[in-house]
């Protein structure tokens, strides 16, 4: 992974440094509550339901284990013992006081950490799929863009103040573990017909208020030019982009009101008069940076692991979780191991302290040290020998981090919701929670297959209701929580919106009604079809009567 | 009937205006205000501690007495004034033990 | 209001004339943008300095072809969240090649100087006198950059290869 080198370094300690200053510029006076929120939204400190929150940056979701460590331990000295994994690969504290910042953000330099540009209209951290570097699916590793993207967007000059926040997402796989369609940019790593790699770029996708799909504007672009020709989007959007209204100032309303084509035709006159001059990379800047993603030192090892597979045989737990959260890996011998943050009753993505400085001794012991967040909001380690897997499970049991249920129905992505976030209108959690108890048996939920559940608890969809296979959205009518569902949404390469089933569930009723819509699938699949298929084939129709009965 | 409610710049913890241009971080400490004009001087009153540097964004939230002590009307302040209610071991809810 | 330029606090020989005042027989003055294209050639017979202002939507090219006639160009900031004119500097340094005084006015604030004179802006209006200490902070506190922009500072990217070429 990447390793700062001492250009890094002095920038992160001088942002450290900046920060400090402005803290205490702002404790003394001198700058306003105005003039202070978008300097302390750039360092990611926002101000919450019950106090500031801190969110860290977690670049394309890697993290080393002394990384972890650190985490582990701002949690316990400057929070309440925990921390929570977000949709965006980041981290978030809920409880730093404003005068602890600038020592959090310092302890954070000195592992190669920071919270620039987390929040703010500005770009945003660059994520990926949390299986870069391991799958076998995949054509490069796609962070060595994500570190490109993330230093050439750090502190850019021109893109600090765009019209909104910049949301941008790079898949080197044809199957999209990171979601690039819903996203600002999207990159998705191709060949062209001479086998050469290159990015097809997608512009315009987003979630929220007005969700969307992005649309391609370039089917292929070399990777020599990816930042001059970002740099052209960026351009176009801070000048054109809308600033009258700010749920019309994402980049998807411009396109959506210039049209895909004209908006491709102005990125493409903007970037014949920039694309030879030095914004791109010289070439030996992106070997530099290609050297720190090579893989690391594996064994050479058969495919057939005879104790593994024994353990497996024998053992029905570890088979159960084998199944579902245990990934092929591209070297022989090799797997992406999930560790789930879902527990029965668990809070999505939340982990303590204990846990997460476990996470990283198991990364040392199982996995070269390095860790990934996947979007969905659980943890993996990407490089381990299927010979290990069976003590990491064992180990991870009693830590609450080997539910089998990736993918599956409580492998739910939650929001903090109303519990923590001055947005929210209704609470998303204890939805999540009371969803997890309902399907606790392990049988019934590896019957019911992959079933993607995402909660948000109000329209900003930060829980990406709007892809996911089964979407609940909390809405406020007249003071009380009540609950839209959507069905058929997708986050992968193929991407959809899902539908509104209809007339939302109270906070008592909608876990009864996805009990509902999760039976009514039952009874009307095709033999191996997932829930997802089943929703694309039959459309609402089915689901709508079992809910609100025949019309 | 009103209070008003902040946050404390310092470390961000909901406070509510109390006597004197003291704040509580206890709703029951809360300032009653009642009718509009009462409710627009405790605002104002509350703008010199957003002055002097002791709380950021206040604003007036209804409330209804109950048992002598004031409970906020929406569920947010609701949760605002106690915690995140899935974690009752944090916020101001666990002190209260 | 104060002016900084080129890193000092200086006069400011410069006159903004509002759109409904008339225009000083003499001395330099700035016009806005509309004036400009109203009255263009009676300003071009007056001779002397002319400078123009852009409102924050009003972009470069909108003026690239008249570049010749200005000294000045005064690029507006209504509030500092309005990051246009960083684009429109951008352009107006880099693509149509002006070389005279580059304006910041408007929302002018400490933590945005180092962004504006990357971008090019070389004066920046401020609210008090004060504000150059600030400025002369605000340029030492960040030394590293990863990107090129119109300052011409050699980005981190580039330096990494100019020390391992040397070696």
């Amino acid at each position: 992974m990447y390793r700062y080198d001492e250009f890094d370094a002095i920038l992160v300690g001088q942002r450290v440094a900046q920060f400090r200053d402005q803290v205490t510029r702002r404790l003394s006076g001198e700058l306003n509550e105005e003039e202070f929120r978008p300097l302390r939204l750039m360092n990611g400190l926002y101000l919450q339901l019950h106090a500031y929150m801190l969110r860290v940056a977690i670049p394309y979701g890697t993290l080393s284990s002394r990384q972890m460590r650190r985490l582990a331990d701002i949690a316990r000295r400057y929070d309440k013992g925990y921390g929570h994994f977000t949709t965006r690969q980041n981290i978030q504290y809920n409880w730093p006081a404003l005068s602890d910042v600038p020592d959090i953000l310092a302890e954070l330099a000195e592992v190669e950490m920071h919270a620039i540009q987390t929040s703010g209209n500005c770009i945003r951290n660059v994520t990926s799929d949390q299986y870069a570097g391991a799958a076998a699916d995949e054509i490069e590793d796609p962070r060595i863009y994500c570190e490109i993207i993330r230093q050439w967007s750090t502190f850019h000059p021109e893109f600090s103040f765009l019209p909104r926040k910049f949301k941008i997402a790079v898949t080197g796989a044809p199957n999209d573990r990171a979601a690039v369609r819903v996203h600002d940019i999207g990159l998705r790593m191709v060949r062209n017909d001479a086998g050469e790699p290159g990015f097809e770029v997608m512009v315009g996708g987003g979630l929220g208020r007005t969700p969307m799909i992005a649309k391609t504007i370039r089917p292929f672009l070399p990777k020599r030019h990816l930042l001059s020709y970002l740099e052209a989007i960026l351009r176009v959007y801070n000048m054109f982009g809308r600033r009258d209204n700010m749920y019309k100032a994402r980049i998807k309303i411009l396109i959506h009101e210039v049209g895909a084509e004209r908006f491709s035709q102005l990125v493409e006159e903007e970037w014949s008069h920039i694309k030879e001059t030095p914004v791109d990379l010289p070439a030996g800047e992106i070997e530099r940076i290609v050297a720190y993603f090579a893989p690391p030192a594996f064994e050479t090892l058969a495919a057939h692991v005879p104790e593994f597979e024994d353990s497996r045989r024998d053992d029905p737990a570890f088979r159960d979780w084998v199944k579902t959260n245990v990934f092929a890996h591209k070297q022989s011998g090799y797997a992406i191991v999930n560790l789930s943050l879902k527990p029965v009753d668990g809070i999505p993505g939340d982990a303590t302290a204990e846990q997460m400085d476990a996470v990283a001794d198991l990364a040392d012991w199982y996995s070269f040290g390095e860790i990934r967040v996947s979007h969905e909001q659980n943890l993996i380690l990407p490089h381990v020998k299927q010979a290990d897997l069976y003590e990491l499970w064992k180990a991870m049991v009693p830590l609450g981090l080997a539910t089998a249920n990736i993918g599956l129905a409580s492998d739910i992505i939650a929001c903090p919701g109303l519990d923590y976030c001055s947005l929210a209108n209704a609470r998303s959690i204890p939805v999540a929670q009371r969803i997890t108890r309902r399907f606790e048996d392990l049988r019934r939920l590896h019957d019911i297959g992959e079933l993607k559940i995402k909660i948000s608890g109000c329209i900003n969809a930060c829980g990406h209701h709007h892809v996911g296979h089964i979407g609940i959205l909390g809405v406020d009518k007249k003071g009380e929580e009540f609950y839209q569902i959507t069905l058929g949404g997708d986050a992968t390469e193929n991407a959809a919106l899902g539908t509104l089933v209809g007339p939302a569930f109270s906070y008592d009723t909608v876990v009864d009604a996805v009990e509902t819509i999760i039976d009514t699938y039952l009874q009307v699949r095709e033999d191996g079809e997932r829930f997802l298929d089943t929703v694309r084939r039959l459309g609402i129709h089915p689901f709508k009567e079992k809910l609100y009965g025949a019309h | 009937m009103q209070v008003v409610t902040a946050n404390r710049l310092d470390d961000g913890a909901v406070v509510y205006l109390a006597e004197n241009g003291a704040w509580s971080d206890r709703i029951a400490g809360g300032r009653l205000a009642e009718g509009k004009e009462d409710g627009a001087a405790l605002l104002a009153d509350a703008e010199t501690a957003v002055a002097e540097r002791k709380v950021v964004a206040p604003y007036l939230i209804d409330v209804v007495v109950e048992d002598g002590s004031p409970r906020a009307v929406r569920f947010k302040e609701r949760i605002r004034a106690s915690g995140p209610p899935v974690r009752p071991d944090l916020g101001k809810q666990a002190a209260r033990g | 209001m104060a002016l900084i330029s080129n890193g000092r606090l200086t006069d400011d020989p410069w006159v903004t004339v509002a759109d409904e005042e008339a225009v000083p027989a003499s001395g330099p003055v700035i016009v806005s943008l509309d004036r400009w294209r109203a009255e263009r050639d009676a300003l071009l017979a007056r001779g002397g300095l002319l400078g123009v202002r852009l409102a924050s939507s009003q972009l470069a090219s909108e003026i690239a072809a008249d570049l010749a006639h200005f000294d000045l160009v005064a690029l507006e900031f209504p509030t500092f969240r309005d990051g246009r004119a960083y684009s429109t500097a951008r352009l107006l340094r880099e693509r149509y090649g002006f070389a005279g005084e580059l304006r910041a006015v408007g929302n002018v604030l400490r933590d945005q100087f180092m962004f504006m004179h990357r971008c090019g802006f070389d004066a920046f209006e401020v609210a008090d006198e004060g504000q150059v200490e600030a400025w002369r902070k605000a340029m030492e506190e960040i030394s590293v950059w990863y990107q090129p922009a119109t300052d011409g500072r050699v980005p981190a990217t580039a330096l990494r290869h100019f020390r391992s070429a040397a070696e």
